[in-house]
């Protein structure tokens, strides 16, 4: 399956990507009226991680061996059958949040908009296009089906 | 001292758009843009902002407009805004202006006031995209004749009519497009920039050259199209590095600063450029003034020829030299010195530094010293023992073809080739805080080039000007870059004077052969 990748090299933490998750996730898809109305309300669904110059965006691994599937009490958390994703039903969550701990990638957060249920990258379910991917302007986050990274193989 | 000197931009920020995404405040390494923590409000302070654009250009919802500072003194012709910052700015520094990029003064630009001529009637024009047209060429000596025989062991027609030459051509470098990436050094530039520029340059079939930072062993594996550099300081010169290179240029000069070294400060070497320069890490990288080797023609013909020595005369040599008031002479000499290229270096080259009053005010415009190197050198019967390489403040393919047509063989860009990588033309090169991740070595700024998409740029640059350049030569009826170069009958001068008109050797719009 396809996934999104990160290359820290070209990470510049500018922070774009988060915005484009934000909006995508929004009610209103429009940026402006999404921050300026519905904001405390947004949550992102990927993570930046900073140390100094090193930095990338994370979002869901979509892990084959997903621990937070396992973790799940309600099968809220469960794997999707035709795009093998891990998919997150917000309906069934009851908000115990054993996939936050379970995580290994710290990537499913808490959203307190409603109800308290965790919630992840959905690949951008509704849309063709991933938000994240399309907003990063140095490719630092690309979609495919694996990486190639020469500057990886080397170490 | 409280500065006396007033902002160069005003940044506009509209509030009913910015969503304090605070993008511009992560994007600016001036800190135009900083957070309050208190207020948890974005904040702006003009007197830092540089006019790059970067904040501008990222902010995702188009809140951030730069524009000049509205706010003017009392109209000077003679004393404008420019020179009294430049004056309070001194009178608080006591030091000497510095700058970067090619001039930015209103000098007249001569390839505007140089008209392309086209077919009509008499002549047909040709269809580019339904004809074949030829922009490959070579760069080198060519010999004065060339004797060839045919191989008569074999009666077969076919063979018969293939020539078998005779004469041993000196060492060519084949370019696809009259078009080369100009010398930029690592450590002006980063390391991600030379890595785009090579790529381009591999995937275009040209050159690039590393300026006289040394070649960085990551870039090796693009030798087939790397000009290496010999400056006045020598940095990373050893037998590597000549073995790597498709050709030597010994660098005498650059077009924004003349007669004037280099220097690159020491928080700049990092232990990569120290490696890839071989000096200490930390330490200034001084390039002399002058290569104190070379005081005289004889001289420069003594480096030539044990360049040539080193490279087994298998590559050819250039000579980087900036285009001073005597430059036909100083080309004679270089050409007659031993040299197979000539690259020269007008008044709008660009620089990562250099004193602004040497940018500003020495040398010549790269469209006369074309004109006059060729002349001279036609005058002195040498022209075909070395091509020449113009360089200096190429913006598009209309003046690549107006230079070809004076006389140059090929060109060199190296601002429209910044450009084309996202440069701002801010001309703060020289404090190491590219905005645009290019002229820097900041490990967070770098990291904002990604040089696979300022490779691809490139690429489509000089895929854009070659199919340009092609249409225009369609146009003339000219089907081989070759016809068209010194063939100043094509050319007429609009809005010229008599003597400009002289040393370009050119017409006058309206007059017929």
């Amino acid at each position: 399956m396809k996934k999104i990748y990160f290359r820290e090299e070209y990470c510049m933490a500018c922070r774009l990507c988060e915005i484009a998750c934000l909006v995508a996730h929004s009610k209103s898809k429009k940026i402006i009226k999404a921050y300026k109305e519905e904001f405390p309300n947004l949550t992102p669904r990927l993570v930046i991680e900073q140390n100094g110059p090193l930095s990338f965006a994370i979002q869901c691994r979509h892990c084959e061996d997903a621990p937070c599937i396992a973790a799940c009490v309600t099968g809220a958390m469960h794997r999707d059958r035709k795009t093998n994703a891990v998919s997150h039903n917000a309906e069934k969550c009851v908000g115990c949040w054993m996939c936050i701990m379970s995580c290994p990638f710290g990537v499913i957060l808490r959203d307190i908009k409603e109800k308290k249920v965790a919630t992840k990258c959905d690949l951008c379910s509704d849309e063709k296009i991933l938000a994240c991917v399309n907003a990063c302007p140095n490719e630092a986050l690309i979609c495919a089906e694996s990486i190639k990274n020469k500057d990886k193989k080397k170490e | 001292m409280k500065t006396l000197t007033f902002p160069d931009f005003v940044i506009n920020r509209d509030n009913e758009k910015c969503i304090q995404c605070e993008v511009c405040v992560r994007q600016c390494a001036f800190d135009a843009h900083t957070l309050d923590k208190e207020t948890n409000k974005v904040e702006t302070d003009i007197k830092k902002c540089v006019g790059c654009l970067r904040c501008a250009t990222m902010c995702p919802t188009g809140a951030l407009c730069v524009s000049e500072y509205s706010q003017k003194i009392r109209k000077n012709c003679n004393w404008n805004e420019k020179q009294l910052k430049e004056l309070y700015k001194q009178a608080e520094t006591g030091g000497v202006l510095l700058t970067g990029m090619g001039t930015d003064k209103d000098y007249k630009i001569i390839w505007d006031h140089i008209l392309l001529d086209a077919a009509q009637v008499t002549n047909p024009s040709i269809d580019p995209l339904r004809e074949p047209m030829e922009l490959r060429t070579y760069l080198g000596s060519k010999p004065s004749k060339i004797d060839f025989r045919f191989d008569i062991s074999d009666l077969k027609l076919k063979n018969l009519q293939k020539g078998i030459l005779k004469t041993k051509l000196p060492p060519q470098l084949k370019i696809e497009t009259p078009i080369l990436f100009s010398a930029m050094s690592y450590g002006a530039i980063s390391l991600n920039v030379c890595r785009a520029l090579a790529q381009a340059a591999e995937e275009c079939g040209i050159y690039y050259n590393t300026g006289e930072g040394g070649l960085h062993k990551d870039l090796y594996k693009y030798s087939k199209n790397t000009i290496v550099q010999v400056a006045s300081g020598r940095f990373g010169v050893n037998p590597d590095y000549f073995e790597a290179a498709a050709a030597v240029e010994i660098k005498i000069g650059q077009g924004a600063k003349p007669g004037i070294g280099g220097h690159l400060p020491g928080e700049k070497v990092t232990e990569e450029i120290s490696q890839t320069r071989m000096i200490p890490s930390g330490t200034d990288a001084l390039s002399p003034a002058p290569h104190h080797d070379i005081y005289s023609i004889e001289d420069l013909s003594q480096l030539i020829y044990s360049l040539k020595e080193a490279t087994e005369y298998k590559k050819p040599i250039s000579v980087k030299v900036a285009a001073v008031h005597n430059i036909a002479a100083i080309a004679s000499g270089i050409v007659r010195a031993g040299a197979d290229i000539v690259a020269i270096d007008g008044i709008r080259g660009g620089t990562g530094a250099a004193p602004t009053r040497i940018r500003d005010n020495v040398g010549i415009p790269i469209e006369l010293a074309i004109a006059s190197v060729d002349s001279r050198l036609r005058e002195e019967g040498i022209r075909n023992r070395a091509s020449i390489i113009a360089a200096g403040g190429f913006r598009n393919s209309g003046d690549v073809v107006k230079a070809i047509t004076l006389g140059a063989d090929a060109v060199y860009i190296g601002t429209a080739a910044l450009v084309a990588m996202g440069c701002h033309l801010c001309q703060k090169c020289y404090t190491g805080k590219c905005n645009w991740g290019i002229a820097t070595q900041d490990p967070y700024l770098v990291k904002r080039l990604n040089p696979d998409i300022a490779a691809r740029r490139l690429i489509n640059l000089i895929k854009a000007w070659s199919h340009e350049i092609k249409e225009i030569m369609g146009g003339m009826g000219i089907n081989a870059i070759e016809s068209l170069r010194g063939n100043r009958l094509r050319l007429r001068g609009f809005d010229l004077h008599d003597n400009e008109l002289k040393i370009l050797d050119i017409k006058p719009a309206g007059e017929s052969l």
